[in-house]
């Protein structure tokens, strides 16, 4: 379809120099014949985002094999585990990666340069012999692992499309737009932005490794209109614009998501940006992507409001999608009125909510609870306070760390921080606060008793260079909790 | 025809070409009047109905009017896509902003 729509536009990299749709195209189908020959089961990728990546994603559809990607940032160990369940497959890897895979039974490794090569010419599956079975799996996608052992998400072919669909007008990019992915490509945001933007006909240009400074600096050689980041990017773009004193006009769109935004960089990014079109969309990998988003009009609004129910929008995700129904609901499933605290669920086309080993967690009515504690407010905006598995009960009480982090972060003199619950005899749990900041431990006491109850207000406090963070940006919360264990 | 999601079918009096997005069970699935072909089925000289040649286009979506049946234009044509001799309409796209 995006050939016959805008066969000649540049699909991904620089215009001359990238590949085209038409390219694409062939080259999938190549690939897809690469992949039927080798007679794997799966196609996995360890590597970074290159013109391999969309090329192996639409060969393994072609294929009708699953896509697996594999982080490369996993100690080898880790890798070791997950290369061994994912095989029997064929394996891009990226010229660094193959000797860490080149021994594990059952994988056939191919160098991505040399994958590249085969599929420059030759045979080609023909896209007829495309199956389009809506219930094959499309990607199987393993979860970072925040709370133990990953697991494989799966991800069908309808639960994409139900996606693509749903959010994405077809050819509905212009022909000068450019969208910048730096997030990778085992993150489901970096393979829902192949799917959405060759769906839209907007050209994706890769940016393999994130560094603010480089970003930054593509933004601007290659007319960059559109992109995603992650929370932890965006406080170093904004770093690193106003240590370089730097505009980047041509942005007209930057959503993020994957993470907690500190408002304090949302804030300072919505000045540095002031024509910049601003979304916040949430979602997991088990949702394909986004299932809830804030628009740039609310971000605009919620910033120069001085009604405090509106400014609240910015800490929101916004609104869900038209396509899908989200519903809060308490321990026994049962919904909960508007304002009132439970867990996220979701149902829709999009939403997969099942796992290789463990099966569907979809309810008898199609339901996905989330894991993710929330509320809806009465205009329908939904307010995420994080893994409910990271709850503090103390004596009793249920707190959300995320509420007392907002208000730490809120303070001058913190520029980072984690609350996680400490085992206590007495309590149950007590509250830490993890701070990266020179505030002292009285002043945070005090300031998070004055705005919240006092039983929220933190038990101890400690201080750190930096918290740990995945390199999608997700916090790292068990590593905090067993450092603090220990000591 | 027996339609499901990702049947892909073409039309027998244009050049339209349709993927099922919704919609399963014996429906009488039309272009210009005419029931649309099968994959691999031969096209055979037909003439689209006066009144359903409002044509389709690349990447729009048409569904019935409770939403049971929709398809995807993945080639435009010059006939309406219907069940039987009633048109289909054209799913206005809500667009959203970029998200990823």
């Amino acid at each position: 379809m995006a050939v016959s729509g805008f066969g000649d536009r540049t699909a991904f990299g620089s215009v001359g120099s990238g590949l085209t749709y038409t390219e694409l195209l062939e080259r999938s189908a190549r690939a897809g014949h690469y992949f039927t020959e080798a007679g794997t089961d799966r196609v996995s990728f360890l590597d970074v985002s290159s013109p391999a990546l969309p090329v192996a994603l639409f060969g393994a559809a072609y294929a009708g094999q699953p896509f697996v990607p594999l982080n490369y940032r996993l100690a080898d160990g880790d890798l070791a585990a997950l290369a061994e369940r994912t095989a029997p497959a064929s394996l891009v890897a990226g010229t660094d990666q193959v000797a860490r895979v080149a021994s594990t039974a059952g994988l056939q490794v191919i160098e991505r340069d040399e994958f590249l090569s085969a599929t420059e010419s030759g045979d080609a599956l023909d896209p007829s012999a495309w199956s389009m079975d809506p219930d094959d799996i499309a990607v199987l996608l393993y979860t970072s692992g925040t709370t133990g052992e990953p697991k494989a998400a799966v991800l069908r072919h309808k639960n994409l499309v139900g996606y693509i669909l749903g959010s994405v007008e077809f050819m509905g990019a212009g022909e000068d737009e450019a969208t910048l992915v730096s997030v990778p490509p085992y993150h489901i945001a970096g393979l829902a932005a192949i799917l959405s933007s060759v769906y839209a006909g907007r050209r994706v240009v890769q940016l393999p490794n994130f560094d603010a400074d480089t970003w930054i600096d593509l933004v601007a050689s290659e007319g960059v209109t559109h992109a995603m980041v992650v929370p932890t990017m965006l406080a170093r773009i904004v770093e690193q614009m106003t240590a370089r004193s730097i505009e980047l006009p041509s942005l007209r769109a930057l959503s993020y998501g994957g993470g907690r935004m500190p408002l304090p960089v949302i804030d300072q990014a919505l000045r540095l940006f002031p024509e910049t079109r601003f979304v916040n969309a949430y979602g997991l990998t088990e949702t394909s992507s986004t299932i809830s988003l804030l628009g740039p009009d609310d971000h605009r609004q919620a910033h120069v409001s001085d009604d405090p129910s509106i400014q609240r929008r910015l800490t929101s995700v916004g609104q869900p999608l038209p396509t899908l129904e989200v519903s809060i609901r308490d321990d026994e499933g049962a919904e909960v009125p508007s304002g009132t605290p439970g867990e996220v669920w979701v149902r829709g086309e999009q939403v997969a909510g099942e796992y290789l080993q463990q099966g569907s967690k979809l309810t008898a009515e199609g339901w996905f609870p989330t894991n993710d504690g929330g509320e809806l407010d009465a205009h329908g905006y939904l307010y995420v306070t994080g893994r409910l598995d990271d709850v503090i009960v103390r004596g009793g009480e249920n707190i959300s760390p995320g509420e007392i982090e907002d208000v730490l972060l809120a303070h001058p003199e913190v520029r980072d921080v984690a609350v996680i619950g400490i085992p206590n005899d007495q309590w149950g749990e007590t509250i830490a606060a993890v701070v990266v900041g020179s505030a002292t431990e009285d002043e945070l006491k005090a300031f998070v008793a004055e705005r919240l109850r006092s039983s929220r207000s933190p038990d101890t406090v400690v201080y750190r260079d930096e918290l740990p963070y995945n390199d999608t940006g997700k916090l790292l919360r068990r590593v905090l909790r067993a450092e603090l264990a220990e000591s | 025809m027996e339609l499901r999601p990702g049947l892909k079918l073409s039309s027998a009096v244009c050049s339209t070409e349709v993927i099922v997005v919704a919609g399963s069970g014996d429906i009488d699935l039309t272009c210009g009047g005419v029931a649309m072909l099968m994959p691999g089925a031969e096209a055979g000289a037909a003439d689209a109905v006066d009144g359903l040649t409002e044509g389709t286009m690349l990447g729009k979506r048409y569904c019935d009017d409770d939403g049971t049946v929709e398809v995807l234009a993945t080639k435009p044509g010059d006939g309406s896509i219907g069940i039987g001799q009633t048109a289909l309409s054209l799913k206005e796209a809500k667009p959203l902003p970029a998200s990823d």
